[in-house]
C-alpha cells in the first residue's frame, strides 16, 4: 500500500503540476490582485488593500456599457437559440432519410474558426463604398434602406452580433437535443398513439418533460457561454471594442490587461471576479428554478 | 365520412407535415452552409471583379486562384500555419502525457485520499479560463516567455475534462484483466501501455482530435502572449489581416486566407465526424 501510494502520486504529479501552476495558483492570485489598490505593473508595488478596484470598475462607463451589451446578448440569444435548436432537433428526429447528412451539415460551424467565419458575416453585413453588401441587397427588395450593420447604429450592430452568436452556438445545442430526443422511450409514444393523443399534446406532455433536464442543461451552458462572449465580437467589430461601443465583460477584462488601454491587472481581476459572481448567481438561480420545473 | 376517407386524410396530413419538416431542415442547412459558400465564392472572384459588383453576384463565371497566391505571399500566412501546427501538436502531445497517467491513477491505482483528490479535480472544471488568464499572463511575462512556444503551450496543456473523460473509460475495463496481469508479474506501467491504452484507443483519439480543434481555434491566449508576427497563430493572423492586411479593401484575398484557415479542420471533421460528434455530445464545450 505504501509503495502504491507513492506510485499513484507520481502518476498524478504532471497533471497536478500543470493544474497547480496554471489553474489553482492563478485562482488565488486573482483574488489577491483584485484587492491590491494602485498596483503598478512595472515596479510590482501597491499601496494598500481594499475594495477600490471594484468601486472603480463598477463606476467605469466602459464596464457598464460592456455589462449592458453582454446582458442584451444573453437575454436575446439564449432563448432564441434554444427554441430554434429544439424546433430543428424535433424535425431532425422525425425523419429518417437524409438525417445523417443534415446532422453533419448542422455541426459544421462547431469545428470552424470563430474568427474566420466572423469575417464572412462581417462582409455579408458590411456597407462599403463599393457595395452595400448582400444583406442590404436583400433588404432593398423589401424596400428597407441600406443600414451599416458594422459601423452603424447600436441596434444594428447588436442584431448582427446576436445573429452570429446564434449561428455559432446552434451546432452544440442541436447535437445534444437530438441525442436527448433519441433516448426518449418509444413506449410512451406508442401508448399516446393508442389513446389518439394529438401531436402538440404529445410534445408538451411527453417529449418536453422527458428532455427537460437536457433543455435545462443547455440553458445553463448557454447562459455561461453567452456571458463569456468575446472572440465572435472581435471578429465582427475589430479589437477596439470600446470605440465601437460593443465591448463585452470578457473584452473589458482583456482590454484592461493588455493593448492600448491595458496595464491594469487589478482592474482586470476585479472585473473577472464580478463576471464570475454574475455567472455563479445565474447558475444558482437556474438550479433553484429547475428544481420546480424539471422532471427527472 | 367513412373509414377510407379518414385514412386518406390522415395520410395527406402526415405527408404535408413531412414536407414542412424537410423544408424547415433545408432552410436551416442553407443558413449554415451559406457563409461557407460565400467565403469560397468570394475567394475565387478576382479583385477587380469583386469591387465592380455593386450588387453582389451569387456565382462567378471566371474563377481565379490569384487571391490564394496573394494570401500566401503578401501576408506570412504559411508561417502562421506552421506555428499553429507546432502549437497544436506540441500541446496535444503534452496533454496526452499529462492526462493518461492521471486518468490511470484515478481509475486503477488504490491510494489514500483518491476520492477526495478526484472531487477536487472535478471542481476545478468550474473555474472559468477568464479568471486565471490574468495571472497566467503575468506569470508568463515574468518568466520572460512572451513570444515563445513554451509561453504559448504550457498554460494550454492541462485539461480536467479530458482527465475525467479518460478516467471514466479506463474504469470500464474489468478488474479481472488487471489481476490476471498482476499474477503474470506485469508492472503497472506495462499494463497501462500494453492493455489499457490499446483498449481505450477510441477515447484517446477523440480527446486528441478535440484538443487539436481547440488549439487550432484558440485566439485569446495567443493574442495576449504574442505581439511578434513570427509567433502568430492562424486566428491572430486572421485578425491581423482584418485590421491591416491586404490594404483592408482586398476582400477576396482576405476570404482566400479564411478558406485556407478553415479547410484543415473541415477535412478533419469530415474524416472523424462520428468520433468528434460523440466526443462533444459527452460534455464537450466550445474551446
Amino acid at each position: 500500500m505504501e509503495q502504491n501510494n507513492r506510485k499513484a502520486w507520481l502518476y498524478l504529479l504532471p497533471a497536478m503540476l500543470f493544474l497547480g501552476v496554471f489553474l489553482v495558483y492563478p485562482l488565488i492570485d486573482v483574488c489577491v490582485y483584485s484587492l491590491e489598490e494602485g498596483y503598478n505593473f512595472a515596479s510590482q508595488t501597491y499601496w494598500g488593500l481594499g475594495l477600490y478596484n471594484y468601486a472603480y470598475v463598477l463606476r467605469d462607463p466602459y464596464f457598464l456599457q460592456a455589462l449592458k451589451n453582454t446582458f442584451i446578448l444573453v437575454i436575446i440569444t439564449v432563448p432564441v437559440s434554444t427554441g430554434l435548436a429544439l424546433l430543428i432537433s424535433l424535425g431532425l428526429s422525425s425523419i429518417r432519410r437524409l438525417q445523417e447528412l443534415y446532422q453533419t451539415i448542422y455541426f459544421l460551424p462547431y469545428v470552424t474558426n470563430t474568427l474566420a467565419v466572423g469575417l464572412v458575416f462581417m462582409i455579408l453585413f458590411k456597407q462599403t463604398p463599393y457595395t452595400d453588401g448582400l444583406v442590404n441587397q436583400v433588404l432593398s427588395w423589401f424596400g428597407a434602406g441600406p443600414i451599416d450593420f458594422i459601423d452603424g447604429p447600436y441596434w444594428a450592430k447588436m442584431l448582427v452580433l446576436c445573429v452570429y452568436t446564434v449561428w455559432v452556438v446552434m451546432p452544440f445545442k442541436i447535437l445534444i437535443l437530438t441525442g436527448a430526443l433519441a433516448s426518449v422511450d418509444r413506449t410512451y409514444y406508442n401508448a399516446a398513439k393508442v389513446d389518439g393523443t394529438p401531436g402538440w399534446r404529445i410534445f408538451t406532455r411527453i417529449t418536453l418533460p422527458m428532455i427537460s433536464p437536457t433543455v435545462f442543461y443547455l440553458v445553463i451552458t448557454g447562459f455561461i457561454g453567452a456571458f463569456k462572449a468575446y472572440s465572435d465580437v472581435v471578429a465582427l467589430f475589430g479589437t477596439d471594442l470600446n470605440a465601437a461601443g460593443m465591448n463585452t465583460i470578457v473584452g473589458y477584462i482583456y482590454d484592461m490587461l493588455y493593448g492600448t488601454s491595458g496595464g491594469y491587472p487589478s482592474y482586470a481581476s476585479a472585473a473577472a471576479i464580478v463576471l464570475f459572481a454574475i455567472v455563479l448567481t445565474i447558475t444558482c438561480v437556474n438550479l433553484l428554478v429547475s428544481k420546480k420545473h424539471v422532471h427527472y | 365520412m367513412d373509414y377510407e376517407t379518414l385514412k386518406k386524410n390522415a395520410r395527406h396530413r402526415r405527408r404535408a407535415g413531412k414536407a414542412l419538416t424537410y423544408c424547415l431542415l433545408t432552410v436551416w442547412a442553407l443558413v449554415v452552409l451559406f457563409p461557407f459558400y460565400w467565403m469560397v465564392l468570394t475567394s475565387v472572384k478576382s479583385y477587380g471583379a469583386y469591387n465592380s459588383e455593386w450588387i453582389p453576384q451569387l456565382y462567378t463565371l471566371e474563377p481565379t486562384l490569384e487571391n490564394y497566391v496573394q494570401a500566401f505571399t503578401t501576408v506570412p500566412l504559411a508561417g502562421y500555419f506552421i506555428n499553429t501546427v507546432i502549437f497544436a501538436l506540441a500541446t496535444t502531445a503534452l496533454m496526452l502525457l499529462v492526462t493518461i497517467p492521471a486518468a490511470f491513477a484515478f481509475a486503477r491505482l488504490q491510494f489514500r485520499g483518491r476520492d477526495v483528490v478526484f472531487t477536487l479535480f472535478l471542481s476545478l472544471m468550474m473555474i472559468p479560463s477568464e479568471l486565471v488568464v490574468i495571472t497566467n499572463y503575468v506569470t508568463i511575462t515574468d518568466l520572460d516567455l512572451r513570444n515563445s512556444f513554451p509561453g504559448l503551450i504550457l498554460p494550454s496543456v492541462a485539461s480536467v475534462f479530458y482527465i475525467y473523460l479518460l478516467k471514466e473509460n479506463f474504469a470500464q475495463i474489468p478488474d479481472e484483466l488487471y489481476y490476471a496481469a498482476k499474477v503474470d508479474g506485469t508492472s503497472d506501467l506495462k499494463y497501462l501501455l500494453k492493455v489499457m491504452i490499446p483498449i481505450c484507443k477510441p477515447t484517446i483519439i477523440t480527446i486528441t482530435i478535440l484538443k487539436i480543434i481547440e488549439c487550432w481555434n484558440s485566439y485569446v491566449w495567443p493574442r495576449l502572449i504574442t505581439d511578434d508576427q513570427a509567433y502568430y497563430l492562424v486566428s491572430n493572423g486572421i485578425q491581423e489581416i482584418r485590421e491591416n492586411g491586404f490594404g483592408r479593401e482586398n476582400t477576396p484575398a482576405m476570404m482566400a486566407a479564411v478558406v485556407a484557415v478553415c479547410l484543415p479542420l473541415v477535412i478533419l471533421f469530415l474524416i472523424f465526424r462520428r468520433k468528434i460528434m460523440a466526443g462533444v455530445a459527452r460534455g464537450g464545450v466550445k474551446g
